[in-house]
């Protein structure tokens, strides 16, 4: 359940943040940086709202794709850091 | 000219240059019917090869050079600008930029961007913005702060999006105050004005849109960084400015422009640009620049981002017919 609230709300903030063409066929496993949904802006911005929604810190070495770059692995790095808080 | 690998395809020839030349005129004499050029002098390469360029296509006496040095301007800027002008005779004028930039509030809205995460930031304080390594690290390219406090300890701080965008965008008065006074010389003078941008800077979008990227001309936005400086050999741009590292000038510490935008230094910046425009495979890239095929990938996606955001920065205003 948890997993399901935590990618709910991170969908509902790229999606209503960020412009994804109809075409791209988003999922929850579609790259960010590769689809150019995200820039380094957009990706400062989903920083910033993981940290303050989830109540995490995101450390510079955590900052990487495979816990950015798409809404499963986005949700996936939130849930561990929730964890280990 | 043909392309050869990441090896430079342009080798600047007498030939060229007086090419250049008379298309610089042809377009601002003919086209623009303007009797003579304004650009900014900042004592850099690309500039000062551009002012070489104009002085032959227009004389001297029809190029006015501007400074326009602010507090944060280094001494070497001010020095190396004053070498161009003398050694090319332009006709000058100085333009002290702080007054207007303290006036617009660039200063202080930039320190109190900066105070969202270093919230003792204030006078004596210095700062740049820098990004991760991306040979060394696959760490998002997300800008942190730096900050040295007067009594010399520095702080490293990732910015959060709303103060790392205000920061940026007070910085940018600097960009759009030159561009303005530029504008308005030329206009008094019934001159166009010459940007400066290489082709490294226009085709990734490093300038400030109606800043530094505002021009009528821009006589060597397609050239390589590598190739701007085998023109400045040929155009006998004293030693010392051809010597110098290219830098931004634009934070009060001293800031390379590979830590600010581009990812490596310029030469290499430049191969792996010209390998990415003509498709060539990571491997072939990784295996001639001494790169792993992991480090091009990683370089190849920092090109393919930055060329997106310089999409928007080169689009012309949407006429909604």
């Amino acid at each position: 359940m948890q997993s399901t609230q935590t990618i709910t709300e991170l969908r509902e903030f790229v999606t209503s943040n960020f412009y994804i063409p109809t075409e791209l066929g988003f999922d929850d496993t579609s790259s960010f940086l590769a689809q150019g949904i995200l820039d380094s802006t957009g990706v400062l911005e989903l920083v910033t709202f993981v940290e303050d929604r989830f109540g995490i810190s995101v450390q510079d070495d955590e900052l990487v794709p495979a816990n950015f770059d798409s809404l499963a692995a986005l949700c996936a790095y939130v849930e561990r850091k929730q964890v280990w808080r | 000219m043909t392309y050869t690998g990441t090896k430079p395809a342009f080798t600047a020839t007498p030939a060229e240059v007086d090419r250049l030349v008379m298309r610089l005129h042809e377009v601002v004499r003919h086209g623009m019917r303007r009797k003579g050029v304004v650009l900014g002098i900042s004592g850099g390469i690309d500039s000062s090869v551009v002012a070489a360029l104009c002085a032959r296509a227009f004389g001297a006496c029809n190029v006015l050079g501007l400074t326009m040095h602010e507090a944060e301007s280094s001494d070497d800027t001010r020095r190396l600008a004053q070498v161009v002008i003398d050694h090319l005779g332009l006709a000058t004028i100085d333009e002290p930029l702080s007054p207007l930039l303290t006036a617009a509030g660039c200063y202080e809205r930039r320190d109190a961007a900066i105070r969202k995460v270093v919230p003792a930031y204030g006078p004596g304080w210095r700062c740049k913005l820098v990004l991760p390594s991306i040979l060394e690290t696959e760490q998002l390219r997300i800008s942190s702060v730096i900050a040295l406090s007067p009594d010399g300890k520095e702080l490293r701080v990732r910015l959060p999006a709303d103060a790392y965008l205000q920061a940026v965008a007070a910085t940018s008065f600097k960009q759009r105050t030159r561009k303005m006074l530029e504008y308005y010389h030329a206009d008094r003078l019934h001159y166009a004005v010459v940007g400066t941008p290489n082709r490294l800077e226009y085709e990734l979008g490093f300038f400030v849109k109606n800043g530094d990227g505002a021009a009528d001309v821009k006589p060597i936005a397609h050239l390589y960084k590598t190739e701007v400086y085998q023109l400045a050999e040929l155009l006998d741009i004293p030693a010392e400015i051809r010597a110098r590292p290219p830098t931004t000038d634009t934070y009060s510490l001293p800031q390379s422009q590979e830590e600010f935008y581009f990812a490596l230094p310029y030469a290499r910046m430049d191969a792996c640009l010209r390998a990415y425009d003509h498709a060539v495979p990571a491997a072939e890239v990784a295996a001639e620049l001494g790169f792993t095929i992991d480090q091009v990938e990683r370089i190849y996606r920092d090109i393919a981002a930055k060329r997106l955001v310089a999409h928007y920065l080169h689009a012309p205003p949407v006429l909604l017919d």
